[in-house]
């Protein structure tokens, strides 16, 4: 059953379309991501879901009933926002027992779900402080807490984590992460952050330009980007032009740009003919560097020259020349990275070759 | 050297700006009659005498009325207008908020004889009514300054987030929005009520006959004669002007001290 249905919905601002007509079904206590740059729409959405914004067409379900005329205050919904929006000048256990307030919930229940909700977020002793005493990362798990004592039947997390720093930014993901998967409240999760997106969702919805580009769990949206700025947009990938020449029963001939002719296994979903153009996506880590003469075990590889090394520790990102074309892959460093200048042997699975649906663009 | 002539120069535009002040203050307590220098003996006599005087507790009694009456009228019409203008889109925003605050920048001469101009080319009679609605106009922008400037600071998340809890818009606006905003109300009612209890200028072309404030009455005293009695009331003038808003800093530091520590 899905908990929050979004219909056709259509936002316009002006002249200005922020969310072209899009569907999403969200199940029950799933986590899903709006995942995409800046502007592409998501916020938008969340803000529609809350009723902080109203869509100018389509319906919004949440919980089988139409919501589009409800008021943000009867949604029984929890917000989390970027910069925490604690009331400051209230004690940290009033924030949390300001929505238990309008529940008719009794004085001594509130108490003790107060303590029970700072027990969930680790903060057992911060109750009487005010909001201001607290760090960053210590706000955010307060109005967490307040977010979900209410028992919401969505809880909407907007960008919950860019106000904190890199080191913090981690840890509250995994205890956010906990916390949604302890409760079981389905949560919407808003982040222009891939890594967040990847490492937290049961299902990612990828949007640009206010519309969905796909939605799928993280390794298929990863592994199988749907369009090319997908394959852009998450991760570091490689994008090179290619021809069909002959397709059989399972396999498909292509000539990439660059790789010469390469025999990939064929993607059921995608129908392909001869002579069609389209592109091909290599994500980088799949490029496999190795110094000219080894054993190549069956993989296809083209011969090129490291023209820049950016050295990352426990991994190495190379861009490589290739007659004009210019390819990047991200190794594991296993004695000492390649330098610039070295000659090297490119090797690709052919599985690892993904062919973008549409037309190339 | 150079630093030591600073100094010294500084010092002295500070001892130009009060010492009269200060000679006013001491001398409102010298028991000589003429009220001048010298000092022949610290007395109270001036403050008895300034307590029996009908005149001057008549006109304390109506600065201290209209003080009040402007401090709150303005304070609510202020604080209505910045939400407005602040929290919703309002068509023509840019110049209503203009007209708000132009009271500070038209001389108030001129403003002051406008509205006398304007009431009787309507032959409208002066009653206190329009006195007050005169010192309402420009003590306005004071409020309007104040509370917008605050109000620009409370995160509208901080209400979204009332709200998604449950809390009705009313309600967000009566256990949010409005104590955040405390403090600067009571900073611009203060502000109203010592600019309406200081005010000379439009007090005198906009008041009827027979009534006097304080600062109306002293002008009308020292037309007469110079009597010690005005050094008397300077001093009790000053302590409410400084005293007052210096208490009312006090009360605000304290309040927004306890949310931000």
């Amino acid at each position: 059953m899905s908990v929050v249905s979004l219909n056709n919905i259509v936002k316009r601002f002006g002249a200005f379309t922020a969310v072209h007509r899009m569907s999403l079904d969200m199940p029950e206590g799933s986590f899903i991501t709006l995942l995409g740059p800046s502007g592409c729409g998501k916020t938008t959405t969340l803000r529609m879901i809350a009723g902080l914004l109203d869509p100018t067409e389509g319906d919004i379900t949440i919980g089988g009933q139409r919501v589009n005329d409800v008021p943000i205050h009867k949604r029984n919904l929890g917000i989390v926002f970027q910069n925490y929006a604690l009331f400051p000048h209230k004690t940290i256990a009033q924030n949390i027992a300001f929505g238990l307030k309008y529940r008719g919930v009794s004085k001594q229940e509130s108490v003790r779900r107060v303590r029970d909700a700072l027990d969930l977020v680790q903060l057992p002793d911060v109750g009487d402080r005010y909001p201001a005493q607290l760090s960053g990362g210590q706000q955010q798990r307060i109005a967490l807490a307040r977010a979900i004592i209410i028992e919401p039947n969505v809880l909407l997390l907007d960008e919950p984590l860019s106000a904190l720093d890199a080191n913090l930014r981690e840890d509250m993901r995994i205890e956010l992460k906990r916390i949604q998967q302890q409760t079981g409240i389905t949560t919407v999760f808003v982040t222009h952050d891939q890594s967040e997106a990847l490492a937290m969702s049961d299902l990612v919805v990828v949007m640009s330009d206010g519309r969905v580009e796909q939605v799928g769990p993280p390794e298929e949206v990863y592994n199988k980007p749907a369009s090319e700025f997908i394959a852009r947009f998450l991760g570091t990938s490689n994008i090179l032009a290619a021809t069909c020449k002959d397709v059989s029963a399972d396999e498909v001939l292509m000539e990439v740009e660059g790789l010469g002719p390469v025999t990939l296994p064929k993607d059921q979903t995608r129908e392909i003919k001869p002579a069609e153009q389209c592109k091909i996506v290599i994500r980088a880590e799949k490029l496999h560097l190795a110094s000219p003469g080894t054993p190549r075990d069956g993989r296809h590889a083209v011969e090129g020259v490291v023209e820049t090394v950016d050295y990352q520790g426990q991994a190495a990102r190379y861009f490589l020349r290739l007659g004009d074309l210019q390819l990047q892959a991200i190794n594991m460093i296993e004695d000492s990275p390649f330098s610039k200048g070295n000659h090297v042997d490119i090797r690709i699975r052919p599985e690892d070759c993904v062919i973008l649906a549409g037309e190339p663009s | 050297m150079s630093w030591m002539i600073l100094r010294i120069w500084t010092a002295l535009v500070y001892l130009f700006l009060f010492l009269p002040i200060g000679v006013v203050m001491l001398l409102s307590f010298n028991a000589n009659q003429f009220g001048s220098f010298p000092v022949t003996g610290l007395s109270f006599r001036w403050f008895f005498k300034l307590a029996n005087n009908d005149a001057i507790l008549r006109a304390f009694e109506t600065s201290l009325l209209l003080g009040s009456l402007t401090a709150v009228i303005s304070t609510t019409l202020g604080v209505l207008a910045s939400l407005a203008l602040v929290r919703y889109k309002v068509p023509g925003q840019n110049m209503i908020s203009t007209l708000l605050i132009a009271p500070i920048l038209v001389p108030e001469v001129v403003l002051a004889v406008a509205l006398l101009l304007f009431l009787n080319a309507l032959s409208i009679n002066k009653s206190f009514f329009l006195l007050l609605m005169g010192h309402v106009i420009f003590t306005l922008p004071f409020v309007v300054l104040v509370v917008q400037a605050r109000l620009v600071n409370i995160r509208r998340d901080v209400e979204e987030a009332a709200m998604s809890l449950g809390a009705s818009p009313r309600q967000t606006f009566f256990q949010i929005t409005l104590p955040l905003l405390a403090p600067a109300i009571f900073a611009g009612m203060l502000f109203a009520f010592t600019i309406s209890f200081d005010d000379i200028t439009g007090t005198l072309f906009w008041k009827p006959g027979g009534v006097e404030t304080v600062p109306t009455q002293i002008f009308a005293m020292l037309r007469n004669s110079i009597s010690p009695e005005i050094n008397a009331l300077g001093t009790v003038m000053i302590i409410l002007t400084v005293g007052l808003p210096l208490l009312g800093i006090g009360i605000v530091r304290k309040m927004s001290t306890k949310s931000s520590e």
